[in-house]
């Protein structure tokens, strides 16, 4: 009764209803068929639902993985999928004039927020392309004494800053092209290519809550960084990267780039709140706790924690509200450990108990409260279950124990 | 022209909000409706006329954002997240 009448305060859309009385909701994720109408396909073995009910999301913790869009990110795309979709290489009429001008606002916008002249940004993919475009360009320019150093800015596993400033002097003095994969940092924190001697940048649409399937590569012209095109045919984007320019998803990234650029400091003071709340409740409710990655270096939106004791994927599993990685996504499939962790010398068992928690622009304190209180539990209820835990309770010390080999 | 009154101002908060809390999305409706709280609050001591003009402007511009964004939010939504079913729908 409570329930339902929580539910209706809470409802503001009216989605097609179930009917009346409605079951009890279930937790998860409904797969989408065409219609809209809610449909569950979780299959009814809670005893209380025989009519399926709606279903309730799971939090959104991994924003690593991907963003949001913002809805004014959307609101900028949406003519250009609708009314304005001409060509932006078509030179002879309006359609492909609007389309043009849209694509070389956008060029202006993402350039604006790294420092950057607009005639340095090549349109991509995204940001795994625009590393492609980057490494090449080392074979592209073969010499004794060339060569390149590629960093990443922020790290996407735990969320390390690394020194650009200082790298990229380093590079300038010795005459060596520096390349930063900017995916997770661009629009976070502020990046400036000239004050950082920055040669070549990877931008990523879908980390800034613009939208999946397109990004930008940073080029410098001056002095000028030469690249071999990796995909040829039309000559467009100066040659770099022939194929049509997407006019929307460009638009996406530009206006996503502006948004970042305006609400930069008031994300970071928000999120800077949030994470120090998440890990300051998390570890001063459960002992044996590590956060992986240098703590005085670190972007806070992103929180890599090891429970010591506790197996990550089971962690991960048990708490199936919250979306939550342990590593990186583009490695999630393996079932190695994060290659980050072995690189900072972690013990292989932390290794393996590792979480990653994102904390984006949209991000609540409800949600953080939530996602702390279920960890907390979860972790507890994990450590009550495992016989290790029980031996270091006891005052054994693992580390002395000899594994018999079977 | 006359420059936006306190009253016009405060019109505009009021309406900025009450469309935001449309959202259907939980994530966008809660940042809608701190962001905008916070916008204005930040902005609340502006004197200089021509200053306040464009930041009621720019504060027109996406209350058309919002109100577009809310209606598509609708015609596309899904279920509710887990934590709005425990709580009273707040910032």
């Amino acid at each position: 009764m409570l329930l339902r009448a929580a539910w209706r305060r809470a409802a503001v859309a009216v989605t097609a209803a179930t009917g009346p009385k409605a079951a009890a909701p279930t937790r998860g994720l409904r797969l989408r068929v065409r219609d809209c109408a809610p449909r569950s396909a979780v299959p009814a073995d809670t005893a209380a639902a025989p009519e399926a009910g709606p279903v309730l999301r799971p939090l959104y913790m991994d924003v690593q993985a991907t963003t949001p869009l913002d809805p004014r990110v959307l609101d900028a795309m949406l003519p250009y999928l609708v009314n304005y979709y001409g060509n932006p290489h078509s030179r002879t009429h309006a359609y492909g004039w609007e389309s043009e001008a849209a694509m070389e606002r956008a060029r202006q916008q993402v350039a604006s927020l790294i420092g950057a002249d607009p005639r340095e940004i090549i349109f991509t993919s995204g940001a795994t392309e625009s590393n492609n475009i980057a490494i090449k360009e080392l074979e592209a320019a073969i010499q004794p004494d060339t060569s390149l150093v590629s960093i990443m800015t922020v790290n996407n596993e735990i969320g390390v800053k690394q020194p650009i400033a200082e790298i990229g002097q380093i590079c300038s003095s010795r005459k060596v092209y520096f390349h930063t994969d900017a995916a997770q940092a661009v629009g976070k924190i502020p990046l400036d290519v000239n004050d950082m001697k920055i040669d070549l940048m990877s931008i990523s649409g879908h980390k800034i809550y613009g939208p999946k399937g397109v990004g930008a590569v940073y080029i410098r012209r001056r002095p000028r960084v030469r690249v071999e095109a990796l995909q040829s045919g039309g000559g467009q984007e100066r040659g770099m990267r022939s194929g049509t320019v997407p006019t929307p998803l460009v638009v996406g990234l530009g206006a996503a780039c502006e948004v970042a650029q305006q609400e930069m400091e008031y994300d970071h003071k928000r999120i800077s709140k949030l994470a120090e709340r998440l890990i300051q409740n998390i570890m001063k409710s459960l002992p044996d706790v590590v956060m992986n990655g240098d703590p005085k270096h670190h972007y806070p939106g992103c929180i890599n924690l090891s429970f010591a004791y506790v197996e990550g994927e089971s962690l991960l599993m048990a708490l199936k509200d919250v979306a939550l990685s342990s590593g990186s996504a583009c490695t999630s499939a393996s079932l190695e450990p994060s290659y980050v962790l072995r690189a900072i010398g972690t013990d292989e068992d932390l290794a393996h108990s590792s979480i990653r928690f994102g904390i984006g622009r949209f991000t609540t304190e409800e949600e953080v409260d939530y996602t702390v209180e279920k960890c907390i539990q979860h972790v507890k209820r994990l450590r009550e279950m495992s016989p290790l835990w029980e031996m270091v309770q006891d005052g054994i010390d693992l580390k002395s124990i000899k594994w018999t080999q079977h | 022209m006359a420059a936006s009154s306190r009253a016009q101002v405060l019109d505009l908060y009021r309406a900025m909000l009450r469309e935001s809390k449309r959202f259907s999305a939980y994530n966008y409706r809660t940042y809608a409706v701190r962001r905008i709280r916070d916008a204005f609050r930040e902005n609340k001591n502006v004197k200089d006329p021509v200053e306040i003009q464009t930041l009621v402007n720019k504060a027109k511009r996406d209350l058309g954002i919002i109100r577009r964004q809310v209606h598509i939010g609708q015609l596309y939504s899904t279920d509710k997240l887990i934590i709005e079913n425990r709580d009273m729908p707040r910032t």
